[in-house]
């Protein structure tokens, strides 16, 4: 199963109260997660990726092991300790704002 | 009882307030959507448990929010808002071409007798429409397709449809304004739209009479005479008789005509709202006064209304959603500030009571009038 960790408002809007378990198939991806992560949530389409561009939203961040993956390719693997769980994909809402 | 429930849009959360007939003690339920945006929420007409909301912030983007218990409880619903077709252009602050980008929800407008639809004016600058309660959005392409689409330029808060008046006696005409384009209007039903903007006068554009560019701050109907509209414009307040074919202003004796809310007292047509605010450099209050102005003749003739409002010391805002009436035999009169103020009138603007203080900035402030 692939961990992942959301922010507060993500946990809220999808009420979910710690980090989401998900069963993803195939390679293991920001893409595959994602994806999986949508649809187990469908509230949280359009909040993590642009509907129609697919592509992060500015003030997001994924990290994992210790590592931003912000700036990875969408379809390049997890690190395995993701993919084994190990592991969580945490998405991470940037610091700003007063 | 009949009774009275205002919606309260803030930097940081929904609220909605609830009182009796008299309007005295407040009941207040929030915040919800804690931490989020809310830059409007609206009750149907035809089913007033049926609210709306729109939720958005710079991380999470934009969410619209349902809910069929008065606002008691709440459900996302559709937040895919995707321009029709090839987005195109439209002019940037810099004079170049610049990609349509939705951004968030302005203003949502429940039609007259329909709760599943809802019509959403958004930024960047164009008009949306449900009619399965929130499911699914389409855009309504023949405004953004007006020929003058391209040259449409953001004003400093954006390139934002705020304002929707749907005309209670033929719903295939509605009214329209975007910062910084001007009114529009359609006829048939959203199809096609044309701009209203004859006899705006705007110096910060390089042809003041220009067909489209001016900043329309808010538009404002009583429904008995839906051709006779009211404009808080970016400076001037203005007046049309004829469904907007012409304008004329009817700033008369205002301390300034800069602002950003209009509105219309519920039973008199001729009795109107603003509340000037210093000047687009300074948006506060001149002389520190918070003070509504009223006309009781259509303009021209307004008078300060300043009966428990802070008469030193004030420097909020009152943004352009954030005023509004209810329908109860004396006509109440509300509005909201950047201080987190809601004021309210039970008197029609001659006595004002602090309803709610201490909120989150106040973005938007609408009425519902309960049976």
């Amino acid at each position: 199963m692939i961990r992942v960790i959301l922010p507060w408002h993500l946990r809220n809007l999808a009420r979910v109260d710690s980090e989401v378990m998900l069963d993803v198939s195939g390679q293991i991806t920001q893409r595959t997660v994602l994806d999986a992560l949508e649809n187990e949530y469908p509230v949280l389409r359009g909040t993590i990726r642009d509907h129609v561009t697919a592509k992060r939203r500015p003030f997001l961040r994924f990290f994992a092991c210790e590592e931003d993956l912000s700036h990875e390719l969408p379809d390049a693997p997890l690190p395995d300790a993701v993919a084994k769980g190990a592991e969580p994909f945490m998405v991470v809402g940037a610091i700003a704002g007063g | 009882m009949s009774g009275v429930r205002v919606l309260v849009g803030t930097r940081k959360g929904a609220f909605t307030l609830e009182s009796d007939g008299k309007r005295e003690k407040w009941e207040v339920n929030g915040p919800h959507f804690g931490g989020w945006e809310i830059y409007h929420l609206k009750g149907s007409p035809a089913d007033p448990d049926r609210l709306y909301a729109s939720q958005s912030t710079g991380w999470f983007g934009q969410l619209i929010q349902r809910s069929s218990d008065g606002g008691k409880t709440w459900e996302p619903v559709g937040n895919k808002f995707v321009y029709d077709g090839v987005p195109g252009t439209h002019q940037w602050y810099d004079g170049t071409p610049h990609p349509w980008e939705f951004k968030r929800v302005w203003h949502l407008e429940p039609s007259l007798n329909d709760p599943d639809h809802v019509y959403a004016g958004v930024e960047d600058a164009a008009i949306f429409q449900t009619t399965d309660g929130g499911q699914n959005w389409t855009e309504m392409p023949g405004l953004r397709g007006h020929g003058s689409g391209s040259k449409w330029t953001p004003g400093a808060g954006g390139l934002g449809l705020h304002t929707i008046v749907i005309d209670p006696s033929n719903q295939k005409r509605m009214f329209i304004a975007i910062s910084a384009a001007g009114a529009f209007r359609t006829d048939d039903g959203g199809a096609t739209w044309k701009p209203i903007n004859q006899g705006l006068r705007s110096q910060h554009i390089p042809d003041p009479t220009a067909e489209v560019g001016h900043c329309v701050h808010r538009i404002a109907m009583h429904k008995s005479r839906p051709d006779t509209l009211f404009m808080q414009k970016h400076w001037d307040v203005m007046r049309t008789d004829d469904a907007g074919e012409s304008w004329r202003e009817i700033s008369g004796n205002l301390p300034t005509d800069f602002g950003f809310v209009v509105d219309v007292h519920a039973h008199d047509p001729e009795t109107i709202y603003v509340v000037p605010i210093k000047s687009d450099s300074e948006h506060f209050p001149p002389d520190g006064k918070l003070r509504v102005y009223r006309s009781k003749n259509g303009g021209e003739e307004w008078e300060a209304l300043t009966k428990g409002l802070p008469q030193q010391n004030c420097y909020v805002n009152v943004l352009r959603d954030a005023m509004a009436v209810d329908s109860m035999d004396a006509c109440g009169v509300y509005f909201g500030t950047t201080g987190g103020q809601v004021y309210a009138s039970k008197d029609g603007g001659d006595s004002w009571t602090a309803i709610m203080r201490d909120l989150p900035a106040v973005l938007s402030v609408e009425v519902q009038t309960l049976k």
